[in-house]
């Protein structure tokens, strides 16, 4: 019995200085850092600091909006209709979020971007001189956040979906309630705590988004490009000032969703079957639910599959083609050869750097 | 209805108000339901009685428009409603679980299927009054007792005044002690409504004290329809006799030292026998004292064994005893 609980104490010392070590410390030598007069002024005196400000915050909620709109539908699509492929295609569809956000946006960066895959394409079929587009400023952002972000609303609603009691529906049905109706009155409200996590998750990490803003931003300031540039300035402080702005900014934020979330029970009272996949009859809607599906799973799959392709080329032997000449191990190979290349980072790479 | 309407209705009294004709569903793994052939009055309460799998609860969902028959039809005042879709059907429907909203109070659950009116609040009071909860508009749903929500439900059904009322378990949610109270209250209110009404159980006794006239369903067929009394007393079949009551199922010569006439089954209900002097001998192997009387396990000399319901001190564990039947269902 005394072994046990020395054990549990134990247990209960090494996660409280763990979270001192991983959660309080940095807090703190944030909040130490910023506690400086000047950069506060510097920082409430400078329109560009504020601009910076808001664009992480209108970004962030667009993103909201916009992974909603992907990640809804495509939860209700997958969830509820019954085609082919769709087990698959559903894990697969969830994918880009076990990804390094990093990796999502070089994928971008392959496909969509100036010397991509679709822009040359675009460019070869149309005979022009130069790339169709540039992938840069906000639109990038927004449209590389809404298509890494949706998988939270998407994973959240299939869950809540998943949960739903399946007599709610039936008894909205016989109560003369049509499919909108249903929809507005029983299955969002429902469907709301699930809704709301998913836009906190989305809106958190739009707000401290990195590598899609530092790569496609260009002249385009959001709060975390900002603090890094304002870093390599070398004024710390400001930059801990800022921090701590965007890190009130991410607080305001959950408080303003939590009090949406509301305080309803809204776990059934009995003990309920959740809604079937449904077999479609009509062959039409049938035909149109599978290419939806199919669709959606390539098209956003697609940035991946690019990067897939792209590890297959070896180094220097793609440049001006459409597609790859040449497709091979080579760069698996030199992974495996060249231990170097990986694991020299050590403690060196840790959070201070 | 009122007026010559209900004058007209009188003098066509055979004409069913719920009609149910040749109504099939085939599930897969060649599990069929039906046809099923049911011919409900109007301001009846039909009650559908079947162990589980015997296909009372996709009777109900047929008739409630969840799922779609693959043969048959349905039709209500005349009209067939075998294909409209529950949401147009007007069939007010209580489920197992309620299903009430749990983000909506009480008054938004029962006004949820009536349409935006200036009497809107008058007839969500109206629907609370008559299931005796006036005055629980504002109330949370997860508030409520079990058989507070049982009422909510009943009332959210009946506000949009539906044709036809079903019931799904309605009582096998709530404590034993509250049910046979609730059992009344529920007959009484749909009763004063009038209202035509289908309901599934799988208790005997919810059956016959809340049906007006018990249909009894087994592997997906019907096996009988009639009033409790026929039920019990003239069992069409071996089913039917044994699923509904207690029943002793007497062969051969037992059978026919009870009164059968040597051919067949003979079941005798355990109240329908008693110890006598001389007829079928056996050993009383347990008593189960039920307080009004007690039920004798008597174990026969063909090692056959049969209940015997009579006084308490009619008998004793271990004694000798001969029996002999008051009345015998011969099948």
């Amino acid at each position: 019995m005394i072994g046990r609980w020395r054990r549990i104490d134990l247990a209960a010392v090494a996660l409280t200085l763990l979270l001192g070590w991983l959660v309080v410390y940095p807090i703190l030598v944030v909040g130490t850092d910023a506690a400086d007069g000047s950069a506060i002024r510097a920082f409430v005196t400078r329109p560009g600091e504020w601009a910076a400000l808001w664009a992480s915050v209108w970004i962030s909620l667009l993103s909201v909006i916009l992974a909603a709109a992907i990640g809804i539908p495509l939860a209700f699509l997958f969830e509820w209709f019954d085609f082919p492929g769709r087990k698959t295609l559903g894990s697969l569809i969830a994918l880009p979020v076990v990804l390094p956000p990093l990796v999502g946006v070089i994928a971008f960066l392959f496909l969509y971007g100036e010397s991509g895959f679709v822009a040359r394409a675009i460019q070869a079929a149309l005979h022009l001189q130069n790339a169709p587009w540039r992938l840069q400023g906000a639109v990038a952002i927004l449209l590389v956040h809404a298509y890494s972000m949706y998988v939270y609303f998407y994973l959240f609603t299939r869950a809540g979906l998943a949960k739903l009691d399946v007599s709610m529906l039936e008894a909205a049905q016989a109560l003369g309630a049509d499919a909108r109706t249903t929809l507005w009155r029983v299955i969002v409200p429902l469907l709301r705590p699930s809704l709301v996590g998913a836009a906190m998750l989305t809106f958190m990490t739009a707000l401290g988004s990195f590598s899609a803003p530092y790569i496609f931003g260009g002249g385009f300031r959001v709060m975390t490009t900002q603090i890094v540039a304002t870093k390599l300035n070398g004024d710390l402080s400001l930059a801990m000032v800022e921090t701590v702005a965007l890190a009130l900014v991410a607080i305001a934020g959950l408080v303003l969703l939590r009090r949406t979330e509301g305080d309803d029970i809204l776990v059934a009272l009995g003990k309920g079957i959740a809604p079937r996949p449904r077999p479609i009859r009509r062959a039409s809607v049938r035909r149109l639910a599978t290419v939806l599906g199919w669709g959606f799973a390539v098209l956003l799959l697609l940035p991946h599959l690019t990067l897939l392709l792209v590890s297959l080329v070896p180094y220097g032997a793609w440049t001006t083609e459409i597609l790859p000449p040449v497709i091979n191990f080579t760069n698996y190979r030199r992974l495996f050869r060249r231990p170097s290349d990986s694991g020299r980072c050590g403690i060196r790479c840790g959070w201070r750097r | 209805m009122v007026g010559p309407a209900r004058a007209r209705y009188r003098r066509r009294p055979l004409t069913p108000f719920l009609e149910i004709r040749d109504i099939e569903k085939r599930w897969g793994h060649g599990v069929t339901v039906g046809p099923i052939t049911l011919d409900i009055a109007r301001g009846e309460i039909l009650a559908l009685l079947g162990p589980s799998g015997s296909g009372k609860t996709t009777m109900l969902r047929l008739l409630a428009g969840f799922e779609v028959a693959d043969g048959g039809r349905i039709a209500v005042a005349n009209e067939d409603v075998t294909t409209v879709p529950p949401a147009r059907r007007r069939f007010g429907m209580v489920f197992q679980h309620y299903a009430l909203f749990p983000h909506l109070d009480v008054g938004e659950n029962v006004g949820f299927g009536l349409p935006r009116s200036p009497d809107h609040g008058a007839k969500i009071s109206g629907a609370l009054g008559l299931v005796d909860l006036a005055g629980f508009e504002r109330r949370k749903v997860h508030e409520l007792s079990g058989g507070q929500q049982q009422r909510v439900a009943l009332a959210r059904a009946l506000a949009p005044e539906p044709r036809v009322l079903l019931l799904d378990e309605p009582l096998s949610n709530l404590d034993p002690s509250l049910r046979e109270r609730t059992r009344r209250e529920l007959r009484e209110v749909i009763k004063r409504i009038g209202i035509t009404t289908v309901f599934v159980t799988h208790e005997q006794e919810e059956a016959f004290d809340l049906g007006d006239r018990v249909a009894v369903l087994n592997t997906g067929h019907l096996e009988q329809t009639g009033v409790a009394d026929d039920l019990y007393e003239h069992p069409a079949n071996l089913f039917v006799a044994t699923f509904v009551g207690r029943a002793n199922v007497f062969r051969g010569d037992s059978a026919r030292v009870l009164g059968g006439n040597g051919k067949g089954v003979v079941v005798v209900r355990p109240e329908r026998l008693r110890f006598a002097d001389a007829g079928l001998p056996g050993i009383v192997r347990e008593r189960r004292y039920t307080g009004a009387g007690a039920f004798f396990l008597v174990e026969g000399d063909d090692h056959e064994r049969f209940e015997v319901l009579a006084e308490p001190d009619a008998a004793r564990v271990g004694q000798r005893v001969y029996v002999e039947a008051t009345r015998v269902i011969a099948l």
